[in-house]
């Protein structure tokens, strides 16, 4: 695969020192790619790491290990170099409430991104396209808006048209839908789906539902505690989800494909004490009810190798599943 | 048994705008060992009629009609006798755990607090070991008696509360988004939970979501409120798979079903916010939004009414036996 304005995170770690000299391994290796025309979800539950691991690919906590690059040129600390980058990866938050000033006007918050990069020329039209392409039309009509005076959706299509005036590659996008109202939602995941479509941009959307990732997403990455334990595309991980970990997460949702519900014990351990061996072990349904008996010894063992990030479309990290051969035996 | 019922409940609140109508005629009923689902979003009104039932409501909202607990109407009802009743007749577990729970008291005493106020002779050597019962019940040791609430997870203060719903044994539980702000696994392990209580000891639950599809999992009946009535109403899974209002239809559809190719790069929803209380439109409240409004729809408010068996919807096109969704 051509790496031209590719976001790629190889082997990743960020790691966290706490009181008491312990570390915790908030991102502990992930490989990760994000294409233009590609929408990629990251899901897991509060506490997988998995906006850690988005901050780092922007550039705003620093990787303790391993490499965040776009285009095949790694990220640079230096000032220069992290707003050059930012050009190109644009980050949308999850509060449109929170992102915005509620003193600037709609313009003065789509503008900001341009000052900030020292783009003068055509300022009022840039906005306008921006604004446009997140469906606020016609686009002078907000412009002397206030946040307070516009709904919900309108607000985040704001945030989303702030980071498309700098005409990006990539979106990272935090729980995009996550304060909105269920009936609004609809309205924001559709603009990132045309903007795909449309303009050809890549979007890495973080978020705990895995609904939303079924509505939009190419691709599917799930993650427990810092790793990426089974990635591939959203159609073959959400119907026949291979992995321990993601059978129990489909399994709990309303008309699941996966006929019992599988609801595991306990909660996410702590980042500081990841499980040796497979981290997910202490919880793993298969090593409690002795599916995994055969595979025991490397489950307590040997912790399963971190996924490529395009070996192969359908990527699980689980001992358990390379010893079972049949790869359609979930879905039967 | 009926042990819950809402007679044509409404709440007005007055504030600054004038006067603003949060609840605008709710009748509904929960049955013992059953539970009622109420979704909607934001504003509707849904937890303006959760905190009706206790009288938590501020000073400004006017409530009139009658809200019936074991046959008894809770808003005529003397204080001395409505301090009986919560926490021991119905409690409430209200979303966000974190701020519910006193940040500097240990669980154990916030546990143990409301079997203490409503049993004078209990001694708080007895209230501990019940807060200890309790505390297992819900899945957590014992040990987190002595914890602070900074200490436990979101799932585990959830939990707590539910605890402390259950202290004083009540025939009915009230819970506000109970589980919206857990993670999935968690929100399964507690909706487990929630209903076994319901089987093993008949409490009515009533469950207030603006998660259809959580309600439709558990649930017996769902009610839909928008704008401050109840637009639709029937057996929950049928609601969320067949609705019978197009704004149910929307809202079921902001929670896709993995595997449906329908859903597949089709988030589905509506445009638009919901309206203002103080502010209504004329006529149908959703007309602004609907796809499928037709001319009547902007004359006059659509009554609650009986489609087919056990549904009912406020819609006239539905009413007509018309489908609520286009295509």
């Amino acid at each position: 695969m051509s790496l031209d304005k590719v976001l790629t995170a190889r082997d990743l770690r960020v790691e966290f020192g706490l009181p008491g000299g312990r570390v915790a391994r908030a991102v502990d290796g992930v490989d990760l790619d994000v294409a233009p025309g590609e929408i990629v979800a990251l899901a897991g539950e509060s506490g997988c790491g998995k906006t850690t691991l988005a901050r780092t690919l922007l550039g705003l906590e620093r990787a303790t290990g391993g490499e965040v690059a776009f285009g095949g040129v790694p990220l640079g600390r230096s000032t220069k170099a992290l707003k050059a980058y930012r050009r190109q990866v644009q980050l949308v938050l999850q509060d449109p409430s929170g992102a915005l000033n509620p003193r600037h006007t709609v313009y003065d918050a789509v503008a900001e991104g341009l000052r900030i990069h020292g783009i003068t020329d055509d300022e009022p039209d840039r906005v306008a396209e921006a604004l446009s392409r997140a469906g606020l039309r016609p686009p002078e009509r907000f412009f002397l808006a206030y946040p307070h005076e516009l709904s919900g959706g309108q607000r985040q299509r704001v945030v989303i048209a702030g980071a498309l005036v700098l005409e990006p590659s990539i979106l990272v996008a935090d729980e995009p839908v996550a304060s909105l109202d269920a009936s609004v939602r609809g309205e924001i995941l559709s603009l990132l789906l045309r903007l795909k479509e449309d303009a050809g941009l890549g979007a890495l959307v973080i978020t705990h539902d895995l609904g939303l990732a079924w509505s939009i997403a190419d691709r599917i990455a799930i993650m427990y505690l810092g790793r990426i334990v089974e990635q591939g595309p959203v159609e073959q991980v959400l119907t026949a989800p291979r992995h321990p970990y993601t059978r129990a997460l489909v399994s709990v949702l309303p008309d699941s494909p996966v006929a019992e519900p599988i609801v595991l014990a306990g909660e996410l351990p702590d980042a500081s004490r990841i499980p040796g061996g497979c981290r997910f072990r202490p919880r793993c349904q298969e090593v409690a009810s002795g599916g995994a008996l055969k595979v025991l010894d490397q489950c307590e063992g040997v912790d399963p190798a971190v996924l490529g990030p395009d070996a192969e479309p359908h990527l699980v990290a689980c001992h358990l599943d390379r010893v079972l051969d049949d790869p359609a035996r979930m879905a039967a | 048994m009926t042990l819950l019922e809402f007679r044509d409940v409404h709440v007005t609140y007055t504030g600054s705008r004038g006067r603003v109508p949060a609840v605008r005629g709710v009748d509904l009923k929960v049955e013992a060992g059953k539970v009622l689902g109420v979704a909607g979003e934001s504003g509707c009104g849904k937890s303006t009629l959760a905190m009706a039932v206790l009288r938590l409501l501020p000073k400004s909202a006017e409530v009139t009609g009658e809200i019936l607990l074991d046959g008894e109407d809770l808003l005529t009802m003397g204080w001395g006798r409505l301090r009986a009743v919560r926490w021991t007749g119905a409690s409430i577990v209200f979303q966000g755990a974190m701020h519910s729970l006193n940040a500097v008291q240990r669980i154990g005493k916030q546990v143990a607090e409301p079997m203490l106020v409503h049993d004078r002779d209990l001694s708080a050597s007895d209230a501990a070991k019940r807060a200890e019962a309790l505390l297992e019940r819900v899945g957590l040791p014992a040990s987190r008696l002595r914890s602070y609430p900074h200490e436990l997870s979101g799932g585990q203060r959830q939990r707590v509360m539910i605890a402390m719903a259950l202290a004083c044994d009540p025939d009915l539980i009230i819970a506000d988004e109970a589980t919206t702000a857990l993670d999935v696994m968690v929100q399964a392990q507690v909706l487990q939970l929630i209903s076994g209580l319901v089987k093993e000891r008949g409490v009515g639950l009533v469950m207030i979501s603006h998660d259809l599809s959580v309600l439709s999992s558990v649930c017996d009946t769902a009610a839909v409120m928008y704008a401050g009535r109840v637009v639709e109403q029937g057996p929950a899974h049928e609601v969320f798979a067949r609705a019978r209002h197009p704004y149910s239809a929307a809202l079921g559809a902001a929670f896709p079903v993995i595997g449906d190719p329908a859903s597949r790069r089709n988030p589905g929803g509506l445009a638009g916010d919901p309206p203002d209380p103080g502010r209504l439109p004329e006529g149908c409240s959703f007309r602004p939004r609907c796809a499928v409004a037709v001319e009547r729809c902007a004359e006059s408010a659509p009554e609650l009414l009986q489609v087919e068996g056990a549904r009912l919807s406020a819609c006239f096109v539905a009413q007509e036996g018309e489908p609520v969704v286009l295509g």
